[in-house]
């Protein structure tokens, strides 16, 4: 096991550059913007006849999905294609885990075939952490939604969209609405906001739907709708997990919308020109109505291309810090 | 060693260039500066010629051969060509032309956006240290440094070059 913690976090180098990202989780505010900052100037390169760069040529990205996922892994693909690596994406869910392989067992074998970057989304939270910690150090590992824990691209992307359509976050109200106990995204948006200094972060949801110590954030917790919503900036809305509840926790989705389902009725206590947005996929008359979630206020589907950009950003940044450890580690070798 | 001083040195560029143009039958050619002191230097010939077009800015660092050692450099900016690259003659200019790696990596960015009809190449400095078969159309003065020197230009106005000598100043 490589010494971590003790000396350095695990997914910075000993120069503080991202060697891994995992989560938003003692990032620092000058990291996080440098982020943001390398993912704008990737959005212009998504505009041009090519959209490709040779930044990443000769690296191979392995796409690891113990869960399934369309738009992270496709926008990874994407991301990782147009910085010119080599993507391969295994849907472990459906092959050799299966058939009784372990999750070490089968990034080992990924590691034999020299992948440089592991993507990877698992349902237990912490197995990125897990696996940076155990595989081979060369290989950057990029946490693509862990369990209930973190979803830091996502958050990344998030901010992004929410610096291009309103500027800094250190004044904006910001809402996260919904299902927050089962959400990583929340977690993740919650850091980066308050890591990006925004001052009024607030959560919407049952008492049912939130976790233990949301206090912890330094958010306001609601569980008024239209409370929550007064004249906020922006409103992120979270999709009901059903796949994730063991029941008992929302009397019904009629009771859940009818509650905290976001509406034009609802949205209008909000500014005038206050964002929408929403990580996907999207359940329409569950947390949404389809008039909100296609009308002006929308920014949903400006999100899905930030996240390309921010996931290049991240590949790219990533890759950078480990050659930049390998090199620093074989000079103080000599 | 005593630096040129840029100015002069711009206004001879712009004669040079002119020349060099008329030569090729160019008439309206499209100008591309790369960051940084490439816009400046830029900026400054755009002015020396008396010409308003529109100065396209180009940032190499996602093109340079040097990401798997130097890595990512921290303050990318996107590039803004105002204009069409497919079928026009394009003039790009640098700052300072040491090893030639800047002017492949600008190239190979340039080619990502279309196929130039021509490119000409505008230094104000050559450091006569080329590492790739890349020269200068038109060229400010050429200088020949120790080892351990290198030439920093500053702007953008006014445009000032500096000699750093890494065996006197230890921290460069």
């Amino acid at each position: 096991m490589t010494p971590t913690d003790a000396k350095r976090p695990l997914q910075l180098n000993d120069q503080g550059q991202l060697r891994h990202f995992l989560s938003l989780d003692g990032l620092n505010r000058e990291l996080l913007t440098e982020i943001l900052d390398t993912a704008d100037s990737f959005l212009e390169v998504g505009a041009r006849a090519v959209k490709k760069v040779p930044l990443l040529r000769g690296k191979t990205v392995c796409n690891v999905f113990f869960e399934n996922s369309t738009r992270t892994r496709t926008t990874f693909e994407m991301a990782a294609q147009r910085l010119s690596a080599d993507v391969i994406t295994l849907n472990v869910s459906t092959s050799s885990a299966s058939k009784g392989e372990t999750l070490l067992d089968t990034l080992r074998n990924l590691e034999a075939m020299a992948a440089d970057m592991f993507v990877v989304r698992h349902g237990d939270s912490g197995a990125a952490h897990f696996i940076a910690e155990h595989v081979c150090p060369q290989v950057a590992i990029i946490n693509g939604g862990d369990g209930r824990h973190a979803h830091p691209t996502q958050g990344m992307l998030d901010m992004l969209t929410i610096r291009r359509h309103k500027g800094s976050v250190e004044n904006l109200s910001v809402a996260i609405v919904g299902d927050i106990l089962h959400s990583r995204v929340a977690r993740s948006n919650m850091i980066a906001l308050k890591t990006l200094g925004c001052k009024d972060i607030r959560v919407i949801a049952p008492k049912t739907l939130l976790p233990i110590g949301i206090e912890q954030y330094g958010v306001k917790v609601y569980t008024d709708m239209n409370e929550g919503l007064k004249d906020v900036d922006v409103v992120i809305m979270l999709r009901l997990q059903r796949e994730r509840m063991s029941g008992g926790l929302l009397p019904s989705e009629g009771e859940f919308y009818r509650l905290f389902g976001l509406t034009t009725a609802r949205l209008a206590g909000a500014k005038p020109d206050a964002i929408v947005m929403h990580p996907g996929p999207i359940n329409r008359g569950v947390e949404i109505e389809s008039a909100v979630a296609d009308g002006p206020h929308s920014v949903i589907l400006n999100q899905v291309t930030y996240g390309i950009a921010v996931r290049m950003a991240v590949l790219s940044m990533t890759m950078s810090g480990q050659t930049a450890q390998r090199q620093f580690e074989q000079e103080k070798a000599q | 060693m005593i630096l040129p001083v840029p100015a002069e040195l711009i206004s001879q560029m712009a004669i040079d260039l002119k020349a060099h143009l008329a030569r090729r039958g160019i008439t309206e050619p499209r100008f591309i500066g790369i960051r940084t002191g490439g816009i400046w230097v830029a900026q400054a010939l755009l002015r020396a010629l008396g010409s308003d077009s529109p100065l396209g800015t180009l940032d190499v660092s996602f093109y340079r051969d040097d990401f798997s050692q130097n890595g990512l450099h921290p303050q990318v900016r996107p590039s803004e060509l105002p204009f069409e690259i497919e079928g026009q003659h394009l003039v790009l200019i640098d700052d300072v032309l040491m090893s030639g790696r800047t002017i492949r990596a600008a190239l190979n960015e340039l080619f990502d956006y279309g196929r130039p009809a021509s490119v000409t190449l505008v230094s104000l400095l050559d450091l006569d240290a080329a590492e790739l078969p890349i020269r200068p159309n038109v060229v400010g003065a050429t200088l020949s440094l120790k080892p351990t020197e290198r030439v920093k230009l500053s702007g953008p106005a006014p445009l000032i070059l500096e000699l750093q000598d890494s065996s006197l100043d230890p921290a460069l």
